[in-house]
């Protein structure tokens, strides 16, 4: 049960030090019971209140770490029910599943998949993390031949999906080194698996049928040690998962319960047929609290979709999306294509780039560092403005690329146009584009015609 | 820790709107909790499919929005036909793309005819949407209102430049307004405000928070429609306490990753287009939309039995 901040400044040594950067130890010790300060700051804090605090300052839903090197996922430690209270912070990992007694193809195709389909998008790299491995045969030996190959061919965190637990630790000894998941604990056999956990240091799913039971099971398992769980309600109809995902966060957030402080896994491959659903029961789970989305395959129609749906999700509400400041040509321009400037809010730039495009007209895009700031927003905080943009053209290195000297600006920040001409000298015209986006396949039409 | 279910109580509800009239009439609203949240609170009325018409032939839609409507697309009413017939519409959305002053600049005269018509043809509920040009829009939906008198449609959008011309027309002409401010919850509740002070009955108001797709800034609208909801039901914001209407078809199918074809990282072009508009069909109405303005048949489709399987 998480304390409150009183309850926690109680336990500190009250001596307003500042060593921990807070003013005060009542600050700091508000910062604890809101997530945002470490105990560890604390220089002087007693033994026996470390104890107590580290337990009760843990974060409400306890932050799971999976594989290693680059490929290295961390879910859980979410803090609030609305991305707009604050941010939802560790995205769910997406995973393909195979199987032992699947067909040679089925299982290459998607161990392909998985390598294969991976999406940059505004200079992200957006990916699949996962693959879960089910042991459908119960053969240890067919097990571990197939984790063993999903080693060699991919850098995928298995998740181990077997009952026997043999073939378990064979699996185990071939993938330990990535951290992979164990599924799954159940009621008969945690003791068993529990033991695996600690044995390879890996984290354990928790499954039960509900979430009352699941809460006596991860009380069990935690009393053996083994800490890094992640939950499974059991819950495969649509409404039902639905409601133990909302459950589950809140009974962590809400009502502090460390029984349930864990990010779900879930199996949207288990809870229909039919593709196209498939993909919409994950794009639920993936705004509703999912920790890691298990689907049947992946395809590129529905993958990227879904990875830019996560991606989007969990963008920090305060901090918006940024482009890269530069030169972005749009359909081959040539030393004669217009040159339009806008602010490196990625959704302006979207907008702007998905218009050019639309257009036809082969056209230079100059995306200006404005803090991720919207034209109009940009231009009123003063980043946006005559002679900031008058620099930035020249050092941007377009004049390399051009002939002609004319610049297209934004028309909403038409008054800037003097300003800028000055700051560019008489070589430059300035135009003033439209106001709105829509409106720019006209004018570059219009632009470039004749 | 022993389980106990994490039921929160709300103290608001969102008010019940009539959209058009007759058998057809489609009630909207009335929810008194998060959406979905059937546990601890009422959805009676659950979101609700409007199928987009155009007003002309579109231009530049990908192969995949063209097949289901490829034998109406240059006749509206033979469109709005099809969606109720054949699709199912609970109801219609007429988009009047001809009126755009940057587009064909149709008058407001021949706009108001086509929506007599298409509003004549069908018997469930007509929405009607200007291009978004306040100046225009102005001078095209007091002509629509006119023409269209008593036939309950609702008119959008109606932003803060043009409420009065807009409003004012659709009180005179008994129709519902839908409200339209850049993904800001004061603005809305502002515009909701002088819309009252207008004369706008509360019960002709539907709010529209403006809809990006995914990947284009459907995370913005995700939440203004989740904080727009949660003032509703749990802040007793009473002039949020709307349904919500999310225009989010042409939004998903103008993006270049809805309009491409086959490729080796994206997949089937034909499939892409209606997973991305399904996806933030359903997102938004994980987020408190009332009527979805869709395109596809087939993410029509996949969206209503998610939200069936939600509520049943």
């Amino acid at each position: 049960m998480a304390l409150t901040g009183i309850q926690i400044f109680k336990l500190l040594p009250k001596t307003n030090c500042k060593e921990c950067g807070q003013p005060t130890c009542l600050a700091f010790a508000m910062n604890l019971a809101a997530g945002k300060a470490e105990l560890s700051r604390c220089p002087y804090v007693s033994d026996e209140a470390r104890a107590l605090l580290s337990e009760a300052s843990a974060p409400p839903i306890r932050p799971v770490t999976m594989g290693t090197g680059d490929n290295k996922v961390t879910v859980g430690g979410e803090t609030v029910m609305f991305r707009h209270e604050k941010t939802f912070v560790n995205k769910p990992a997406v995973a393909v599943l195979i199987s032992d007694t699947m067909a040679e193809d089925d299982v290459s195709g998607r161990i392909k998949r998985y390598n294969s389909l991976r999406y940059e998008w505004i200079g992200l790299l957006l990916r699949a993390e996962m693959i879960a491995i089910k042991n459908e045969s119960n053969d240890a030996a067919k097990f571990e031949a197939l984790v063993k190959r999903v080693m060699g061919e991919t850098d995928a965190i298995p998740i181990l999906i077997s009952e026997n637990i043999d073939a378990l630790k064979a699996a185990l000894v071939v993938s330990a080194e990535r951290v992979p998941l164990i599924y799954a604990a159940t009621e008969k056999n945690y003791e068993a698996m529990a033991g695996l956990a600690k044995e390879f240091k890996c984290p354990l799913t928790a499954k039960a049928d509900g979430l009352a039971k699941l809460s006596e099971l991860t009380d069990k398992i935690v009393a053996l040690d083994v800490k890094d769980i992640i939950a499974d309600s059991g819950a495969r109809g649509v409404r039902r998962a639905f409601e133990d995902m909302t459950f589950l966060r809140r009974a962590a957030l809400i009502q502090k319960n460390r029984s349930l402080g864990f990010s779900p896994i879930t199996f949207p491959c288990e809870m229909t047929d039919n593709p196209l659903k498939e993909t919409l029961i994950a794009s639920m789970f993936i705004a509703k609290y999912a920790g890691i989305v298990v689907l049947s395959d992946f395809q590129g129609e529905s993958l990227f979709p879904l990875l830019v749906e996560r991606l989007n999700i969990y963008t920090d509400p305060q901090r918006p999306m940024m482009m890269k400041e530069g030169i972005y040509p749009i359909g081959n321009p040539t030393e004669d294509s217009p040159v339009a400037i806008t602010t490196n809010f990625a959704l302006t730039y979207f907008i702007v780039s998905g218009e050019i495009e639309a257009s036809r007209v082969p056209t230079w895009l100059l995306v200006m560092e404005t803090e991720g700031l919207s034209v109009l927003t940009a231009w009123a905080a003063g980043k946006f403005v005559g002679d900031a943009m008058g620099i930035f053209i020249k050092k941007s290195g377009i004049t390399d690329k051009i002939k002609h000297r004319k610049i297209i600006i934004p028309g909403y920040v038409a008054s800037v146009s003097g300003d800028l001409e000055e700051e560019l000298g008489p070589d430059w015209e300035v135009k003033i584009g439209p106001r709105e986006a829509a409106h720019l396949a006209a004018f570059l039409k219009m632009e470039t015609a004749g | 820790m022993a389980f106990e279910i994490p039921k929160i109580a709300y103290t608001g509800k969102v008010r019940k709107i009539v959209l058009g009239k007759g058998p057809k009439a489609v009630t909207v609203g009335g929810e008194e909790s998060y959406p979905f949240h059937l546990f601890e609170g009422a959805m009676p009325h659950v979101p609700r499919i409007a199928i987009e018409v155009y007003d002309s032939e579109p231009e530049e839609w990908a192969d995949a929005a063209i097949e289901p409507y490829k034998d109406v697309l240059k006749d509206p009413v033979a469109w709005a036909k099809k969606a109720v017939d054949v699709y199912k519409a609970d109801m219609i959305c007429l988009q009047l793309a001809s009126t755009d002053p940057n587009a064909q600049n149709s008058p407001p005269e021949q706009a108001a005819q086509t929506a007599k018509k298409v509003a004549s043809a069908v018997d469930v509920p007509v929405i009607v949407y200007g291009s978004a040009n306040q100046e225009k829009d102005a001078e095209v939906m007091r002509k629509v209102a006119e023409v269209c008198d008593g036939m309950s449609l609702i008119l959008g959008p109606v932003q803060d430049q043009n409420f009065k011309q807009i409003g004012a027309a659709a009180i005179g002409y008994g129709h519902t307004v839908s409200a339209n401010t850049p993904i800001d919850i004061n603005l809305a509740k502002q515009l909701n405000v002088l819309l009252g002070n207008l004369g706008v009955q509360d019960e002709k108001l539907i709010i529209d928070p403006t809809t990006g797709g995914l990947g284009y800034g459907i995370e913005y609208c995700y939440s203004v429609s989740e904080r727009i909801r949660i003032a509703a039901v749990s802040q007793q914001d009473e002039r949020l306490q709307f349904p919500i209407i999310n225009n989010l078809a042409k939004e998903v199918w103008k993006t270049k990753e809805a309009k491409t074809g086959d490729t080796d990282l994206m997949g089937k072009g034909a499939k892409r287009g209606i997973i991305m508009e399904a996806i933030t069909a359903f997102l938004l109405a994980l987020a408190g939309a009332d009527v979805l303005i869709m395109r596809h048949p087939e993410a029509i489709g996949i969206v209503r039995e998610m939200i069936s399987d939600l509520t049943t």
